[in-house]
């Protein structure tokens, strides 16, 4: 499976890089976040919601679960922590099948509600600022993003 | 005296957006007549949260006992109510959902006007069944889902002057909580440690940018889950009532600071604190030293912090009076934006 790597040096160039990808997408793509607290996950988000247009703060989506905001095209950004060790739907295909961008941190917990096209992205620590960002795409239309995003 | 007796306005609120299944009748907008809540907490427990699907068959099960229990203890009829109100968003959509169509369902059923509110607004005007507001004041909304201030200048009118950038305070106090390997809520038993721990680790303050009132709760949940594993790496125990304690000393210090500061700022006539984490007494101690006599400091009784549906009937209240209805497209707004349902009750 094919892979592609980023290095980010400061928050600021990993929000540059998600604003990037964020022009690139279209209206029902899935992008899944992986990595530990602090990792820069919700950074990374920021950065899809400013390239989307979305003015309002956007923060952390736990407690709700999932936290819509409008851009350009609609926002969805999601944390499905909470439903580790459910295997609740929670209407997942509404989102996947409309008309907006969804972000999914901690994906892991609903693995089986996850359309298989999709953009998975793994974001890890190497120092205190030093960000290795990971790239796999699921189906050739994400392939095409990340060669024009990273390659 | 050519008093004109004005007859007393009676709203049913409902409240279904996330734990609690609650409903409440309010006179006047200020006197609570019932005020009826089932919690879900017991189920919630095991998963350490609140999961959706559960959240919103449990509302299903309880909304029509609470319905009857609430008509019960007041002793009334949804005939004597002048209006429903229901909260319509932000929350959960399969959990709101319960609340709203119950509402319409009564609404339509006995022909009475339908008011929708938002659930921060309910949480604020809690403290009016306590005390009448006087403009401009500013509230502090903290709670599992929402770390704000916002300024009120009248009645139905919300500006959010600071929010959080991450996670809400509630929400950090849940993950350090789990951390910690504290029962949900995490809130509550923080709390009750930090009482006898001593805040002897020093844990960072988000105070962001000098003119900001926005916060960040991250940072130190991060801050306090690596101390916890360093230690654990090392063969060192760090006694949980200090750990709760240094956690409550970071929070509650940037919560008093940035509020305090924005009281000034804004010259307000009283400071409210509402939502969940108002229930925590490190937070309403340092409040209360910090404001002292200088602004009127409101801070509900612990059974109102907490969702319910009084404060849901309370804002219902001035938006019927401020001529605010829904229709029966009414929908669960899972996004509802707080300033934006505010200019509505003006159009």
């Amino acid at each position: 499976m094919e892979k592609f790597e980023f290095t980010s040096c400061t928050t600021e160039e990993t929000k540059r890089l998600a604003k990037k990808l964020s022009l690139l997408l279209k209206p029902g793509d899935v992008i899944t976040l992986a990595g530990d607290l602090g990792a820069g996950k919700t950074t990374f988000t920021k950065g899809i919601g400013a390239g989307l247009g979305v003015t309002r703060t956007i923060n952390s989506p736990t407690f709700t679960i999932v936290k819509e905001y409008m851009g350009e095209l609609p926002l969805y950004h999601m944390d499905v922590y909470r439903l580790e060790n459910s295997d609740e739907d929670i209407g997942f295909e509404e989102y996947f099948n409309g008309n907006g961008i969804t972000v999914i941190e901690w994906a892991i917990f609903i693995k089986d509600f996850l359309p298989e096209h999709r953009l998975d992205i793994d974001i890890r620590r190497k120092d205190e600022n030093t960000r290795i960002i990971t790239f796999f795409p699921k189906g050739e239309a994400f392939e095409k993003i990340c060669e024009e995003l990273v390659g | 005296m050519g008093e004109i007796m004005k007859k007393d306005q009676f709203i049913l609120g409902i409240e279904t957006s996330c734990d609690e299944t609650a409903m409440a009748i309010v006179k006047n907008g200020v006197e609570v007549v019932a005020n009826v809540v089932a919690s879900q907490i017991e189920s919630h427990k095991r998963f350490g949260g609140v999961v959706p699907e559960i959240a919103s068959r449990h509302h299903v099960e309880q909304i029509t006992i609470v319905l009857e229990e609430t008509f019960e203890k007041a002793n009334m009829s949804v005939e004597d109510m002048d209006a429903i109100a229901v909260t319509e968003g932000p929350g959960l959509v399969g959990a709101l959902l319960i609340g709203v169509n119950s509402a319409k369902a009564l609404a339509f059923a006995k022909n009475k006007p339908l008011v929708g509110v938002h659930h921060i607004a309910g949480h604020i005007y809690a403290n009016r069944l306590n005390k009448e507001f006087s403009f401009p004041l500013l509230a502090l909304v903290v709670s599992g889902g929402h770390t704000e201030l916002i300024v009120m200048r009248e009645h139905g009118s919300f500006e959010i002057i600071g929010e959080t950038r991450d996670d809400a305070a509630g929400e950090a106090y849940d993950k350090v909580a789990r951390t910690l390997q504290l029962p949900y809520p995490g809130g509550p038993h923080i709390d009750r440690l930090a009482k006898v721990g001593e805040a002897n680790i020093d844990f960072p303050r988000a105070w962001l940018e000098d003119d900001s009132y926005d916060f960040s709760f991250s940072g130190l949940k991060s801050a306090v889950i690596n101390t916890l594993h360093n230690a654990e790496q090392r063969g060192v125990t760090l006694k949980k009532e200090d750990v709760a304690a240094s956690f409550q000393a970071s929070v509650v210090e940037v919560l008093t600071a940035k509020t305090y500061k924005a009281a000034k700022e804004y010259g307000v006539k009283q400071v409210i604190v509402a939502g969940g984490v108002a229930a925590n007494q490190g937070l309403r101690n340092e409040l209360q030293l910090k404001f002292n006599d200088e602004i009127e400091l409101l801070i509900p009784p612990l059974d109102l912090c907490t969702d319910n549906a009084a404060m849901i009937a309370a804002a219902g209240s001035i938006a019927y009076d401020q001529g605010h209805r829904a229709g029966w497209d009414l929908n669960a707004n899972p996004s509802l934006d707080l300033e934006k349902y505010s200019l509505r009750g003006t159009l």
